[in-house]
């Protein structure tokens, strides 16, 4: 499913040294990429939100382990990332008041082995079912958890959570990590290795049985697997994963809290790996990026930009149920067969509703909310440059208007979008590059 | 002593309840299209602010009425024109489209009417002590709330059991396919009966407003226990989830009545942990503070010991 991602390796016949590398093309671009990131967006805002990045990529893509790759839907995932987050945070003030060498850069073991033990503990009752039963168990479990964090306060230190200071440990190479360059490069290295571990585990036959078992357990069955085991390693498996990014993120804001196993936390992963697309092992990484980025920059122009996020969750459920990864590959044979360009004039009419409907969605989402929780504020309100009062008939007319007339054309459109895919899908099949 | 069991009995069998007219809903719904409805507490949460802001233009009779209507037709409407286009997708699709579906209703009920509580009274015509026991004054709304979910239960019972229409849904639970094929609109009645449970849960937003606190994370609060009443009633069984319901009810309102830790049970005992350990936490916590956990301890023990729920035969 994720052939895609690397060029086939059977092209490497030839002994010179670039043909053999050829294969790792990809990772050590992505190295490099990661390398030179900083050097090209130097502002502090840029590299705090590619430190998150770095984290929501791993967190996303151990999610994908349940979700894509083996099927199983988690309401709870941040369970695991929260527990490895806090493991962490008392070992690195343990290794303080012990005054152990361990440099920083190990600690996202600690984390990893934390949300490891509690996959194989929480695992073992929870991946006994599948399906709705485990997403509702998954739901229980990480409410349960979030509950005693508030009990057992002497580990979880209740509300205000546990802190602990990065820069005292031991140093590397004269690097305390105390400027953000310096976790963004601990953050990007980890997010490297775990990224490459975790797209080499769906290489190996047993990434294959987790797909097997997603798609079919009972064949699965008759292969001589139980389902139920492969499911429960590939949970705690993830679970490793998760505490990982878990431990990067109590690095990286010196605190862990019970924010970090909240249900917003859960819903937040399940949002970032379905809109970048389930389906594929790039999408999660492509979701966490796009979320992550919308999460920082939205929230600066518009206070509703959750109302936002949801309703986008909901449109990709609707409509492209393959996310963004989906809707790339999907044009894969297409481009391979050179039909892109009729797609493609289609795609420019279909904008314009696209853009009509998206606008007047966001402008009486907007004036909603200066009529109700901003109603204080006073009912005058900006929006594209101009300014109006939110009461207005006019504006209202005007933007139902347009939400009905985009939705009208869109229909339209979208036919001619859908009769310019079967002519280009059948000049790929003519072509012999899609089934 | 028998104050304090007379009062609990009293309000866990009335949250009990409250609990079973959103799980009789979520059930029924679960057991026809085999979808576990994620924003089914967020129908209750709409029934609640939908009650506050019809009172405060009309009054809470009105309320009483027009708000679980309105609801009813927002579900029939997410029924139609979202949950119909997924289902091709699958069970999982579906799910997630319900759980954005919470999401955006917790979104939009911030937008209109804020993350604050709101101040959703009780009429003026029920704002007196029913009876007084033991020296503690029993609200009549209360009784009120009592009285109207033990009619809606053996309403839903008699429509059920007694009708047509009862008949046909019960046949649907089992046997969708053969319902289809007698020539009933199948599409037809999932879409009522996905109205109908929202609007229960509709009703239970509107009686519970009131007493309980109306805010944009009331969905969010009691959503995971509704989960738990379904799962331990085992999923798709309605006897099942009333007697989940009591049995939550009951459990959680005698928890927090109890403000007894093992270090008071055991005070004559020269035991005592050092301060800031995990075991110090354990020895002093009350029951009452352990109350929000106990659903999910009897929804992991259940799993364990009876992996069907209690009442339920149909693994998922």
């Amino acid at each position: 499913m994720s052939d895609a991602v690397l060029p086939r390796s059977s092209a490497t016949v030839s002994t010179s040294g670039i043909a053999r590398l050829s294969p790792y093309g990809p990772w050590i671009a992505a190295g490099l990429l990661l390398i030179v990131l900083p050097v090209v967006c130097r502002s502090g805002t840029a590299l705090t939100i590619m430190s998150l990045m770095g984290i929501a990529i791993i967190f996303a893509l151990s999610y994908n382990m349940l979700l894509g790759q083996t099927g199983m839907l988690s309401f709870g995932h941040a369970v695991y990332y929260g527990l490895g987050a806090y493991f962490t945070v008392h070992a690195i003030n343990a290794a303080i008041a012990a005054k152990l060498p361990v440099p920083l850069i190990v600690m996202p073991v600690v984390g990893g082995l934390a949300g490891l033990g509690f996959a194989v503990l929480f695992g073992w009752v929870s991946t006994k079912r599948s399906g709705t039963a485990f997403a509702m168990i998954s739901l229980g479990l990480a409410e349960l958890v979030g509950s005693s964090s508030l009990i057992l306060r002497s580990f979880f230190g209740g509300e205000e959570g546990v802190s602990t200071n990065r820069t005292k440990l031991l140093p590397l190479l004269e690097w305390k990590f105390g400027p953000q360059i310096q976790v963004y490069y601990l953050i990007a290295a980890w997010c490297l290795i775990a990224v490459a571990l975790m797209y080499a585990l769906t290489r190996t036959p047993f990434g294959r049985m987790c797909n097997a078992v997603r798609d079919n357990p009972e064949r699965a069955q008759f292969v001589g697997y139980n389902p139920q085991v492969v499911r429960y390693l590939a949970f705690c498996l993830s679970g490793l994963f998760a505490g990982v990014a878990g431990a990067l993120a109590a690095i990286n804001f010196e605190l862990a809290n019970s924010a970090l196993f909240s249900a917003a936390q859960s819903g937040n992963v399940l949002l970032a790996t379905f809109i970048g697309g389930a389906g594929h092992f790039v999408g999660p990484i492509l979701g966490a990026v796009l979320v992550t980025y919308l999460q920082n920059m939205l929230s600066d122009v518009t206070e509703v930009w959750q109302l936002y996020f949801g309703l986008m969750f909901i449109a990709t459920v609707m409509y492209a149920p393959g996310g963004l990864a989906g809707l790339f590959m999907m044009h894969g044979p297409v481009w391979r067969a050179g039909a892109l360009a009729p797609l493609m004039a289609s795609y420019l009419i279909m904008l314009g509703p696209l853009a009509l409907v998206g606008g007047a969605a966001v402008l009486v989402i907007e004036m909603t909310t200066h009529l109700g929780v901003k109603a204080a504020e006073g009912t005058t309100m900006t929006f594209a440059g101009i300014t109006f009062d939110a009461t207005s008939l006019l504006a209202w007319t005007l933007a139902l208007a347009a939400l009905l007339a985009g939705a009208v054309l869109g229909r339209l459109a979208w036919r001619r979008v859908a009769a310019a895919w079967d002519r280009v899908e059948a000049v790929a099949r003519d072509k012999g590059v899609a089934p | 002593m028998a104050e304090l069991v007379f009062i609990s009995t009293l309000n866990g069998v009335l949250y009990g309840l409250l609990l079973f007219l959103l799980a009789s809903g979520l059930t029924l719904i679960f057991s026809m299209m085999g979808v576990l409805n994620f924003a089914h507490a967020s129908f209750y949460m709409l029934g609640a602010f939908f009650g506050f802001q019809i009172s405060r233009w009309a009054g809470f009779w009105p309320a009483l009425i027009l708000a679980p209507v309105l609801v009813g037709l927002a579900g029939a409407l997410v029924e139609r024109f979202g949950l119909r286009n997924v289902h091709k997708h699958g069970h999982v699709a579906e799910l997630l489209f319900t759980f954005g579906l919470a999401f955006v209703i917790e979104e939009l009920v911030q937008i209109v009417w804020g993350k604050s509580p709101v101040d959703f009274r009780t009429p003026a015509l029920l704002d007196f002590p029913a009876f007084t026991v033991f020296a503690t004054n029993y609200p009549a709304y209360k009784l009120f709330m009592l009285v109207i979910s033990v009619a809606i239960f053996v309403g839903l019972f008699v429509m059920l059991t007694r009708t047509r229409i009862g008949l046909i849904v019960q046949a649907a639970l089992t046997h969708p396919h053969m319902v289809a094929h007698l020539g009933h609109n199948v599409p037809l009645i999932f879409m009522s009966v996905f109205g109908v449970g929202a609007a229960l849960a509709g009703i239970a937003g509107v009686i519970a407003g009131p007493a309980l606190v109306t805010q944009s994370s009331m969905a969010a609060l009691l959503g995971p226990i509704l989960f738990v009443v379904v799962v331990v009633g085992g999923l798709g069984s309605l006897h099942g989830a009333l007697y989940a319901s009591l049995l939550i009810g009951l459990l959680q309102t005698f928890a927090i009545a109890i403000n007894l830790s093992l270090s008071d049970a055991f005070a004559g005992s020269s035991f005592s942990p050092e301060p800031g350990t995990l075991l110090n936490d354990l020895w002093r916590v009350s029951v009452a503070q352990v109350a929000p956990i106990l659903p999910y301890v009897l929804l992991i023990l259940v799993l364990i010991f009876k992996p069907t729920g209690l009442f339920g035969n149909r693994e998922t």
